[in-house]
């Protein structure tokens, strides 16, 4: 009944395509926002937003990057991990050569080293497709951790192999480090975030945007009508990995504060194609969707069991939350192969004509 | 519209959750003792060990004794599955019900909370993992890692083995091969282990295992028997330990010869070799077996009444009675900070100074129950914070693990320089590290 739009007319075209066309719909990202940012760093708990709301930013970040891949280009890629550590080591590296830079600038700037690093490993996607591509950016996952093992000079020659994030402030506050309170990580994150998406979604549904989805759907119909395949493939590597060497940067400096190469392995791949896969490929609300559900439920299970009354060992929450996420998957897969982006879109067509569906 | 309200409510619902979520426990008159465990994952063959008989002892001291100094103990396992993620999910979680102490059980989640422990005010025990320059108690004085650093142990094992070659100028032209878990637990040794061949002239062979190929080592061992060194050492935890003894075993490489790390000396790591592992020697620095008064005790009051996870024949094991070392030290610098400090339920900080001046005589591990159980902790001190204490060499005899040598010293003089070398390094690239505030306790 409130969720309708009848009355709201578009009279140029600017209005037709604005990301939000429908003002129920500002409203509600307005909300989101306001909450997000006036509201969750007043209000929640340090254990929330430090081990909840910081990482599910972050890999909702990493999620974004992957589905512009996956999602909007179609090439599948299993070497998320890796970018996201060249994003984190690049980002320690600028970071402890030129200490006097400000950190938010080498976290973009390491966004760009992971870029190139993705382009690199991109080259093959013009000739390869498919399993074959899978194949190849799993080559460019294990190279990569094999560099963040072997190669000395990427952890300043430190014995325990692993980086550490040392201490930096913005206007006064400290926001790495350990003195950084979870209140102003979380609304660096946030901004960030919040920021990348905003880009992102209007890079998906511009000229480029278009480009991707058109070589996704049919690469050689999108060559016969004059498309360039290797820089519009390469391209979407080069911004996936952006947004994976940032959200990776972001994970180190602003979540783990230290981390060894294990963080960035293949696990960590298959982790965010999952919440690619659950949240909806070529969805910017399903990468946030899928982050959210993947993420957050084996924390936050064992808190509800025992919010629940039902008293358990640890370790059973750790078993009972793979089986949970597992059947998830599996549910999602057979009955709502889009995701819960897909959902969410249904939910939004029955709200428009609800209470007398036609 | 109608779904955003209910988002937003649900966002709003879970925030006003989440803090009643989390401070559930913790009155004034207990002390609430966080174990980080992992009984999932990869490496659960050596976490279960660990954790039950961390926890069964300081639930034995619970049923029997009522806790320490009339205060009883809040234990409570936070699932970490070796992951670095899920411990700092732990720590979170943990932290505000303000524990006396961390356990991280992982190198890589030491690393991360060791920079948040004297912000937190949560000193941090990491028994003889971790970060092996947390030694130097000057700039680390939150970071405890008695009785020995990984150094220490490398440096017993050379003396070991110079001991069965006949003396430290017998290594000359010798060759000795390391096997290794490919992170910063298995790396750390490295430093030292180049200096070692430089001085005594022996040469190294370096057998990587990634993270990812625990299981997988034929490659390594190809290579071992293609160079045919002299010994091997081992620095391996997880399902990396029982494939390396499998493998070693397969190419016949004298098992004799073939030295662990205390944390490659699991009974599950040697036992699905059966027969052909007799002989792999580990160091170790705890006893083995359920022949002590405590561990009878434990059985007593705990297993035998079920208020536990152990399987009553895996009481006594090797790791498990480790796990129950790691709680002695907790429990005795927890009673040691309330002799100081003279209170009952003590904090993190007064913890922190019953850890710099623990003390465990010979007499006093009889007191508990445990005689010859471990080494006296001695050392300790406001500087030293691990105390390089000594540790012996035991062998599986295809059954148990048996005590083959006595307590072996590290070689200090060599391991003190290059812990506070690499402490001064960890410091100085860590710009902005705290100078030490904190006093210093006489040791009691």
């Amino acid at each position: 009944m409130l969720y309708r739009e009848a009355g709201q007319f578009k009279t140029n075209y600017r209005a037709d395509m604005a990301v939000f066309p429908i003002l129920q719909d500002r409203i509600g990202v307005f909300l989101i926002l306001l909450v997000a940012f006036a509201v969750i760093p007043f209000v929640g708990s340090n254990f929330f937003l430090h081990a909840i709301m910081i990482p599910f930013l972050i890999f909702a970040l990493a999620t974004i990057g992957l589905n512009i891949l996956t999602g909007y280009t179609g090439l599948l890629s299993l070497g998320t991990g890796g970018f996201m550590g060249v994003g984190a080591y690049a980002c320690y590296k600028l970071a402890t050569v030129f200490p006097e830079v400000h950190i938010l600038v080498w976290v973009v700037a390491s966004g760009f080293v992971s870029a190139a690093v993705g382009v690199v490993f991109g080259l093959p996607s013009l000739r390869i497709k498919g399993f074959y591509l899978a194949v190849a950016t799993l080559a460019s996952q294990f190279f990569l951790s094999w560099c963040f093992i072997r190669i000395p000079w990427l952890v300043n020659y430190n014995v325990s192999n692993a980086i550490e994030v040392p201490r930096r402030s913005l206007f006064g506050i400290a926001v790495t480090g350990p003195d950084a309170t979870p209140q102003a990580r979380y609304l660096v994150v946030l901004t960030v975030v919040v920021a990348m998406t905003w880009i992102a979604s209007n890079l998906v549904r511009g000229r480029i945007g278009r480009m991707w989805m058109a070589v996704r759907d049919m690469d050689i119909a999108a060559e016969l009508m004059g498309i360039r395949l290797l820089n519009t493939k390469l391209l979407a590597f080069a911004v996936s990995s952006f947004y994976c060497g940032v959200a990776g940067a972001l994970l180190v400096f602003l979540y783990y504060g230290s981390a060894e190469a294990t963080a960035f392995s293949i696990n960590q791949s298959f982790a965010v194609l999952s919440m690619v896969i659950i949240g909806g490929l070529g969805s910017l609300v399903g990468s946030f969707m899928g982050a959210a559900l993947i993420f957050t439920l084996p924390i936050l299970l064992p808190h509800i069991m025992a919010a629940l009354g039902i008293p358990i060992q640890s370790a059973t929450a750790e078993q009972i939350s793979f089986m949970v996420v597992g059947a998830l998957i599996i549910f999602f897969l057979i009955v709502e192969p889009h995701g819960l982006a897909r959902l969410w879109q249904i939910a939004k067509q029955k709200l428009r004509v609800w209470p007398y569906p036609y | 519209m109608r779904m955003k309200g209910l988002l937003v409510g649900a966002v709003l619902a879970a925030t006003a959750v989440t803090p009643a979520l989390v401070s559930s426990a913790s009155a004034q008159d207990t002390i609430y003792v966080p174990l980080f465990s992992y009984r999932t994952g990869p490496f659960a063959n050596s976490g279960i060990p660990i954790a039950n008989g961390m926890a069964d002892y300081l639930n034995m001291l619970n049923e029997r004794d009522g806790g320490i100094g009339g205060v009883k103990l809040v234990v409570e396992e936070c699932e970490t599955g070796y992951n670095t993620e899920k411990g700092v999910a732990c720590y979170e979680s943990t932290k505000s019900k303000n524990p006396v102490v961390t356990n991280p059980y992982s190198t890589g989640i030491t690393l991360q909370l060791i920079p948040r422990a004297s912000v937190d005010k949560i000193p941090m025990l990491s028994m003889a993992y971790g970060l092996s320059a947390s030694a130097v108690g000057e700039s680390f004085p939150w970071i405890f890692n008695p009785p020995a650093t990984y150094w220490d142990g490398l440096s017993m094992i050379i003396k070991y083995i110079a001991d069965k070659e006949g003396g430290f100028d017998k290594l000359k032209g010798k060759t000795i091969g390391y096997i290794f878990f490919d992170g910063g637990y298995g790396r750390e040794p490295l430093p030292l282990l180049d200096i070692f061949a430089k001085k005594y002239g022996f040469e190294t062979k370096l057998y990587p295992v990634p993270p990812a190929e625990m299981q997988n080592q034929s490659g390594q061992w190809l290579n071992v028997r293609k160079d045919k060194p002299d010994w091997m050492i081992m620095w391996g935890w997880g399902a990396m330990n029982p494939t390396a003894v499998k493998e070693a075993a397969r190419i016949k490489f004298p098992m004799n010869k073939f030295v662990g790390i205390w944390w490659s000396g699991g009974d599950d790591d040697a036992r699905p070799a059966g027969d052909d592992a007799k002989g792999y020697t580990t160091l170790n620095f705890n006893g083995v077996g359920t022949n002590y008064p405590a561990i009878q005790d434990i059985i007593k009051h705990v297993v035998s009444k079920g208020k536990t996870q152990t399987q009553p024949d895996k009481v006594g094991e090797n790791l498990y009675n480790r796990g129950v070392y790691n709680s002695v030290l907790i429990a005795e610098a927890i009673r040691n900070a309330q002799k100081i400090t003279g209170k009952k339920a003590i904090t993190g900080e007064d913890m922190r100074r019953g850890l710099e001046s623990l003390t465990i005589t010979q007499a006093r591990w009889k007191e508990l129950g445990l005689e010859g159980f471990g080494a006296p902790i001695t050392a300790v001190s406001c500087k030293d914070h691990n105390g390089h204490h000594a540790a012996y060499m035991q062998q599986w005899d295809g059954k148990k693990w048996v005590k083959i040598s006595d307590w072996i010293s590290p070689l200090k003089d060599e391991v003190r320089p290059l812990l506070e070398a690499a402490a001064k390094d960890y410091v100085t690239k860590n710009a902005g590290w705290p100078k030490r505030t904190e006093s210093c306790d006489k040791p009691s």
